[in-house]
């Protein structure tokens, strides 16, 4: 579904941030990104989606990203942003949620349709008429999803999904995670939430892979993510 | 609250003012945009010296305030930071017109006090329009009519996230003035020395809120047009309503209704 192939990218000249990486994510699977501040997660996705453009390839479903292909490749992708302020700009939580399907010509019907499924489905039905600036955090980061979902995207891509939530709410992002059946590539320096939500493990040093594996595997190498500024989970730390 | 919060909140506030509903909200957008239009151009039209003809504009924004449940009081608080601007525009004009022009009470008012008045008015009418426009109308229905109008798309996107983006500034602004704050307890406003890199960040944080958003609206497909909600048809009435409007209008500024009214008490 995703696939990176030799990318290199450099915000300024000479500073390489992401070096010759290349990974394959296929249709279904769950990856966690992990890596330090800095590690260049980040600029992974923003690459994959086209917002940033470097050397080497990335495919989206089997194309390959281009001028072309942009709008076909983004009409796949959903993209969670880190902070959901900037991705919620419209009024009301519902004018986001048919934002998107708008744009890609559905009728305002199906639209309506498609908000009150996904509404549902997340249990936010509250939410719908409620203003973006008077959600709490939590709210913001679920109806930020809904937002995502309501396009039906194939792959979804999260950044720091559980950042800046309490224990409760970062609870509920993860349960919704988990229900998700679409692709997703999930970035976070919460590795508890990456080995609740997703089976395999990318792990960038420097915009380099510096492990690619069975979640289980690498979220418990001590060495390894000591190595890479992180710490085991919680949850394989106790025993 | 900070004040940038409090500024902020009147923004959704506006939302909350122009989803109510009363008859003026029931209007069709466009005929609401239009009257406006024509209001403020019939107003500005006034002679500068035509205090008493420009007066009984005055009742059309009243009656609509009447009508559409917003309180005068509210559109006067709202725009108390624009207000004195709009009424300082006249201020010279007593110094450098000085003759006589009319006698009140026994004292002679100079040409200059006239005009000075008769712009103040011009201003605080058309604010008071525009206001009642905005507080009536959402600003998405009111895109949707300027398109129908066919005003191009860009500006009327440009209206849009200009309006949508003055929120995010006012937060970006809320956070670092309380960080500033915070680290220099008991000092009034910034200083003067610390303006220059505080708008500078200002921008840059704005700049980088910016580009995400944009980002995040070309993820989901936007290029260079809103889908608006659609606008229901224009009617009869809204049609009639307009064009009461237009022809008040006209009566107002063409027909002196003071001295009318004037001539058939004497009469
Ligand atoms: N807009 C930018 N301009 C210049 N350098 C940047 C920019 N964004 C990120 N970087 C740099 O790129 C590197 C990777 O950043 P990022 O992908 O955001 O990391 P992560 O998401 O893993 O924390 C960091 O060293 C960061 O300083
Ligand atoms: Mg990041």
């Amino acid at each position: 579904m995703i696939e990176f192939q030799h990318v290199r990218f450099a915000y300024e000249k000479g500073r390489e941030v992401i070096r010759d990486l290349s990974f394959r994510i296929a249709r279904g699977e769950a990856v966690g990104l992990i890596g330090a501040n800095g590690a260049g997660k980040s600029t992974v996705m923003k690459l994959a989606l086209g917002l940033l453009s470097g050397e080497g390839r990335i495919l989206i479903d089997g194309e390959e990203l281009n001028r072309q292909t942009l709008a076909s490749a983004r009409r796949k992708l959903g993209f969670v942003l880190q902070n959901s302020d900037n991705q919620m700009f419209m009024p009301t939580v519902y004018e986001d949620m048919i934002f998107g399907p708008l744009n890609y010509m559905v009728s305002r019907e199906e639209a309506d349709r498609r908000v009150d499924e996904v509404l549902a489905r997340l249990d936010l039905q509250a939410l719908k008429h409620r203003h973006n600036h008077r959600i709490s955090g939590g709210e913001k980061r679920m109806a930020a999803i809904a937002t995502i979902l309501a396009m039906e995207p194939e792959a979804i891509l999260m950044d720091e999904p559980s950042s800046a939530l309490d224990p409760c709410n970062r609870r509920l992002v993860i349960n919704t995670i988990r229900g998700l059946e679409q692709t997703k590539l999930i970035s976070s320096h919460d590795l508890d939430m990456i080995l609740d939500t997703c089976s395999r493990v990318i792990l960038l040093s420097e915009g380099r892979i510096a492990a690619d594996g069975p979640a289980e595997e690498i979220l418990r190498d001590r060495a390894l993510l000591e190595r890479n500024h992180l710490e085991l989970p919680l949850r394989l730390a106790g025993g | 609250m900070n004040k940038m919060e409090k500024a902020l909140h009147e923004l959704t506030e506006m939302d909350d003012l122009a989803a109510r509903s009363s008859p003026v909200h029931a209007l069709h957008p466009t005929a609401k945009l239009l009257s406006t239009i024509a209001y403020i151009i019939v107003t500005v039209s006034f002679d500068k010296y035509d205090l008493g003809g420009l007066f009984p504009m005055l009742l059309w924004p009243v009656l609509l305030f009447e009508i559409s449940g917003i309180p005068l009081r509210t559109c006067f608080y709202k725009l108390r930071i624009v207000l004195p601007l709009v009424m300082a525009v006249g201020l010279f004009n007593p110094l450098y017109d000085r003759a006589p022009m009319l006698l009140l009470g026994g004292t002679a008012v100079s040409g200059g006090v006239v005009s000075m008045l008769t712009l103040m008015l011009k201003g605080v009418f058309c604010l008071m329009a525009s206001f009642l426009l905005m507080a009536t109308t959402p600003i998405d229905s009111l895109c949707a009519a300027l398109r129908r109008l066919h005003v191009p798309g860009m500006l009327v996107t440009l209206l849009l996230l200009t309006y949508r983006y003055v929120g995010v500034m006012t937060e970006e602004l809320a956070i670092m003035t309380d960080a500033y704050h915070l680290r220099a307890p008991g000092q009034k406003g910034i200083h003067v020395s610390a303006w220059g890199s505080f708008l500078g960040q200002l921008l840059l944080r704005s700049m980088d809120r910016a580009q995400e958003l944009y980002g995040s609206m070309q993820l989901r497909g936007y290029h260079e047009h809103f889908h608006y909600a659609p606008i229901r048809a224009f009617r009869l009435p809204d049609g009639l309503y307009t064009l009461a409007c237009g022809a008040a209008f006209l009566l107002l500024r063409f027909v002196n209704l003071g001295r009318l009214l004037g001539g058939l008490v004497v009469r």
